[in-house]
C-alpha cells in the first residue's frame, strides 16, 4: 500500500510448495521477480489459495495467479480466469476461479484475473525442480516480465 | 459386529469414497455391502505420507523449523513450533526468555484462530447450516455466503486476522522464520502490536458469536447431533501444571472413557520427553497410517481421541474468562451429553477459537513482547522432543542430531494419526446409523464425510498442482473390478453416487 492506502495495481500470486519438486514453480517465479519488480507490482506466495485471498484482490487493476500444472502444455499457458463455483470450495484449498467467486459474493465484480500455468512433471516431497520445469520457468519468466512492463509501464 | 473386518469380504460389494472432500490430502473410505445393502465392513484409509522423516533426515538441525512448514499447507505454524520446541532441547535451551515464550504463544494462538475459523466456517458450516443431505450444489461456502452473508464475511475476516498475527510474529505470511532453536529471531514492534490491537475486540466478539452459533446448531438438532457417530473413547491432551488448558506447553494427561467426560485419570502431568513409555503405535495391514494407543491398556483397548473436544472437556479450566464461561455452559448442557458427541467437536472448536482470541488480546498488552532478549542456549544434547496442541490435536516432533549437527532420526506423530482409530469408530457408527440396508445416495455418503470432518483431519499434503485432486466414487464388485465411477467435477454439475 502507498501512503494513500492504495494497493499496487498488479498483484502476482505464486502458488506451490517449494519442497515438492515442480510444485515450486509458482514460488520460484515470484522469487525471481522480486529482484527487479517495479513498485506498482505486489508479489505474494503461498502453498495454496484460501478464501481470505479474496481480500488481497481489492483495489487491483489486474491479478495473475501463477501455478504449476500437469495439464498445461509446455512451457506454459496464460489464460483469463473468471469467477466460478467449482468443487474446490469443498477443499482446504481454493482454485483461482473460486477465489474470484468468493470476491464476487463479498465485494462485487472482481478485477480482471489470469492464470499463468507452468508445466510441471514431478511433485514428490523433497524432489528438486525437474530439468523440463526449469526450462519452462525461464520461458514463463520472460513472458511475465514483459506483461508487467506492459501493465505497469 | 465391529465392522472393521468382514467375515467373507470376497462375497461383498465395495464402495469407495476416494478421496474425501473438504479434507486436506488424500483419504478414502471403503464400505463392503452385502446383497441386501447391509454394511459388513467400513474402513477409513489415510494415505499418510511417510516420507516426512526421510525429508528431514540429513538436514542441519537449524533448518528444521523452516523445512517442516513445508509438510503441510494448512498448519505449517504448528510444525514450525513443535520442531522449535524439540530443537530448544538440542541447543540446551530449557527455559526460554519471556519475550521468546510469549512471541511463540502469540504465533500459536494466531494459528489456532485461523485454522479453527477455516474449519468451522468454510469446511463444516455448509453441512451444519443446510443439512448433511441437502442440495450438494449449495453445500459449500459460496452457498453460505449467499444465504448467510454476514456469517461468511466474519469467517473470512477471522481467518485473515489469524494470518496477520502469524505474519507479524513469524516475520512472513508463510514460510516464517520467527521461531528458532532456543527462542525467536524478532520481537513484536509497537507498530505491529497496535495494528493487531486495533481489531482484536471485534475478533473476540465474532468468536463469541461463533460459539453461540455452534451451540444453536447443536440445540436445534439435539437428538441427531447427540447420537451422530457417537462412541466412547479414552482421551489424551497436554495440560498446564495447574490443570488449565494450555495449547502451547504442558504435561500429558490421559483419561479413561467415562460417561460425559468423567473418566478415571490414567496418568497426569507426565513429562512428554518420555512419551514412548506411555504411548505406542500399532500397525494394521490394511492401513498406511499407524494406530497409537496407551501402553498400559494395550492396542485393542488403549486407543484414544485428541483435539478440541478432548481439550475442552479434560482441562480443569480455561484461563480466559469468556471461553471458560462458554466451557462451563458446554459441560452443563443437556446433562453433559455434548461432551461425548462427535459433532460437539465443532462447538468445542469454537470455544477454543474464543480462547485463542482472548489469549491474543492478553499477550498484546504484555510489554515482554517488545523485549530484546530473544535466544538462550545451554549444553548441547543429541535428542530433542517437542510437543504442542495443534489445532487438530496433540503433535509430537522427535529428533536425534549427530555431532555434525545433522538430523539422523526424526519421528513425527501428528494429530490425525492420534485420531486414526477414533475416526474409524465414528465412521463405522455413522454407517450403522444411516447407511445400513439403504440404497446409497450422495447425501447418505456425505454423512460419512461429515463424521470425518468433525475431527478436521489434515493429511499434510500440500501438493495441489492443477489437475491433481480429483474426487471419485468407485463401485467395484467382489473381485475388485470397477462397475461404475463418478468424478466430482463442478458443484453446479452436482455429484451423483455411482450406486
Amino acid at each position: 500500500m502507498n501512503a494513500a492506502g492504495v494497493p499496487p495495481a498488479l498483484l502476482v500470486i505464486g502458488i506451490g510448495n517449494p519442497s515438492r519438486g515442480d510444485d515450486a514453480l509458482g514460488p520460484l517465479l515470484i522469487e525471481r521477480l522480486e529482484v527487479d519488480a517495479p513498485p506498482d507490482v505486489e508479489l505474494l506466495t503461498d502453498f495454496q489459495l484460501q478464501v481470505e485471498y479474496a481480500l488481497d484482490l481489492q483495489g487491483r487493476r489486474e491479478v495473475v495467479f501463477v501455478d504449476a500444472s500437469l495439464e498445461a502444455p509446455a512451457p506454459f499457458t496464460f489464460n483469463p480466469v473468471v469467477a466460478a463455483a467449482d468443487a474446490s470450495y469443498s477443499s482446504h484449498e481454493l482454485s483461482p476461479g473460486a477465489v474470484l467467486h468468493a470476491y464476487e459474493k463479498l465485494f462485487g465484480e472482481p478485477p480482471p484475473a489470469f492464470v499463468l500455468a507452468i508445466r510441471g512433471e514431478a511433485f514428490e516431497l523433497g524432489d528438486d525442480l525437474s530439468a523440463a520445469a526449469r526450462a519452462n520457468l525461464e520461458a514463463a519468466l520472460g513472458f511475465i516480465r514483459q506483461r508487467i512492463s506492459d501493465t505497469c509501464p | 459386529m465391529n465392522l472393521e473386518t468382514a467375515a467373507h469380504p470376497e462375497t461383498l460389494r465395495r464402495v469407495a469414497i476416494d478421496p474425501i472432500s473438504r479434507v486436506e490430502g488424500h483419504g478414502k473410505v471403503t464400505l463392503l455391502l452385502d446383497e441386501e445393502d447391509h454394511v459388513q465392513q467400513v474402513r477409513l484409509h489415510i494415505v499418510e505420507f511417510r516420507g516426512f522423516e526421510k525429508f528431514i533426515q540429513g538436514r542441519p538441525y537449524w533448518e528444521v523449523p523452516v523445512m517442516v512448514q513445508r509438510l503441510c499447507g494448512i498448519c505449517p505454524v504448528s510444525h514450525h513450533l513443535a520442531a522449535s520446541k524439540a530443537l530448544d532441547q538440542i541447543v540446551g535451551a530449557h527455559k526460554l526468555t519471556p519475550t521468546a515464550d510469549k512471541l511463540r504463544r502469540l504465533m500459536h494462538y494466531g494459528q489456532i484462530l485461523q485454522s479453527h475459523a477455516l474449519h468451522f466456517f468454510h469446511l463444516s458450516s455448509p453441512d451444519l447450516l443446510f443439512g448433511f443431505a441437502s442440495d450438494v450444489a449449495k453445500r459449500n461456502i459460496v452457498g453460505v455466503a449467499a444465504a448467510y452473508p454476514e456469517v461468511a464475511r466474519q469467517g473470512v475476516l477471522l481467518r485473515k486476522y489469524g494470518q496477520e498475527v502469524i505474519r507479524h510474529t513469524a516475520g512472513k505470511r508463510i514460510h516464517g522464520t520467527g521461531s528458532v532453536p532456543g527462542g525467536v529471531n524478532k520481537n513484536l514492534s509497537l507498530v505491529e502490536r497496535d495494528e493487531l490491537l486495533k481489531d482484536i475486540y471485534q475478533i473476540i466478539g465474532w468468536s463469541r458469536d461463533a460459539v453461540h452459533m455452534a451451540r444453536h446448531l447443536f440445540e436445534q438438532n439435539l437428538e441427531e447431533y447427540n447420537a451422530f457417530g457417537r462412541f466412547r473413547a479414552h482421551t489424551l491432551n497436554l495440560i498446564r501444571a495447574d490443570g488449565a488448558m494450555d495449547l502451547y506447553h504442558g504435561g500429558l494427561r490421559a483419561r479413561e472413557a467415562g460417561n460425559n467426560g468423567d473418566g478415571k485419570t490414567l496418568f497426569d502431568h507426565v513429562d512428554y520427553n518420555h512419551y514412548w513409555e506411555h504411548i505406542l503405535e500399532d500397525v494394521k495391514p490394511w492401513s498406511y497410517m499407524k494406530f497409537p494407543f496407551l501402553r498400559a491398556l494395550g492396542p485393542e483397548q488403549g486407543w484414544y481421541r485428541v483435539g478440541p473436544l478432548t481439550r475442552v472437556t479434560q482441562c480443569d479450566f480455561i484461563p480466559t474468562p469468556l471461553a471458560e464461561r462458554e466451557r462451563q455452559e458446554f459441560l452443563a448442557f443437556d446433562g453433559g451429553s455434548a461432551t461425548g458427541a462427535t459433532l460437539a467437536y465443532h462447538w468445542a472448536r469454537m470455544i477454543e477459537m474464543l480462547h485463542a482470541a482472548e489469549a491474543i488480546k492478553e499477550l498484546l498488552h504484555d510489554a515482554d513482547l517488545q523485549g530484546d532478549e530473544l535466544v538462550v542456549k545451554g549444553e548441547r544434547q543429541e535428542r530433542g522432543i517437542g510437543m504442542i496442541e495443534a489445532p487438530r490435536g496433540t503433535l509430537i516432533h522427535h529428533y536425534r542430531v549427530d555431532e555434525n549437527d545433522q538430523v539422523i532420526r526424526a519421528n513425527l506423530i501428528v494429530s490425525t494419526t492420534h485420531n486414526n482409530q477414533a475416526m474409524n469408530e465414528a465412521v463405522r457408527q455413522v454407517a450403522r446409523q444411516y447407511l445400513d440396508g439403504r440404497k446409497l445416495t450422495e447425501g447418505l455418503l456425505n454423512h460419512i464425510e461429515v463424521a470425518i470432518r468433525a475431527f478436521d483431519p489434515c493429511l499434510s499434503c500440500a501438493t495441489h498442482a492443477l489437475g491433481k485432486m480429483p474426487l471419485q466414487v468407485e463401485l467395484l464388485d467382489a473381485e475388485g473390478r470397477e462397475i461404475d465411477r463418478l468424478v466430482r467435477g463442478t458443484c453446479s454439475a452436482g455429484f451423483q453416487p455411482a450406486v
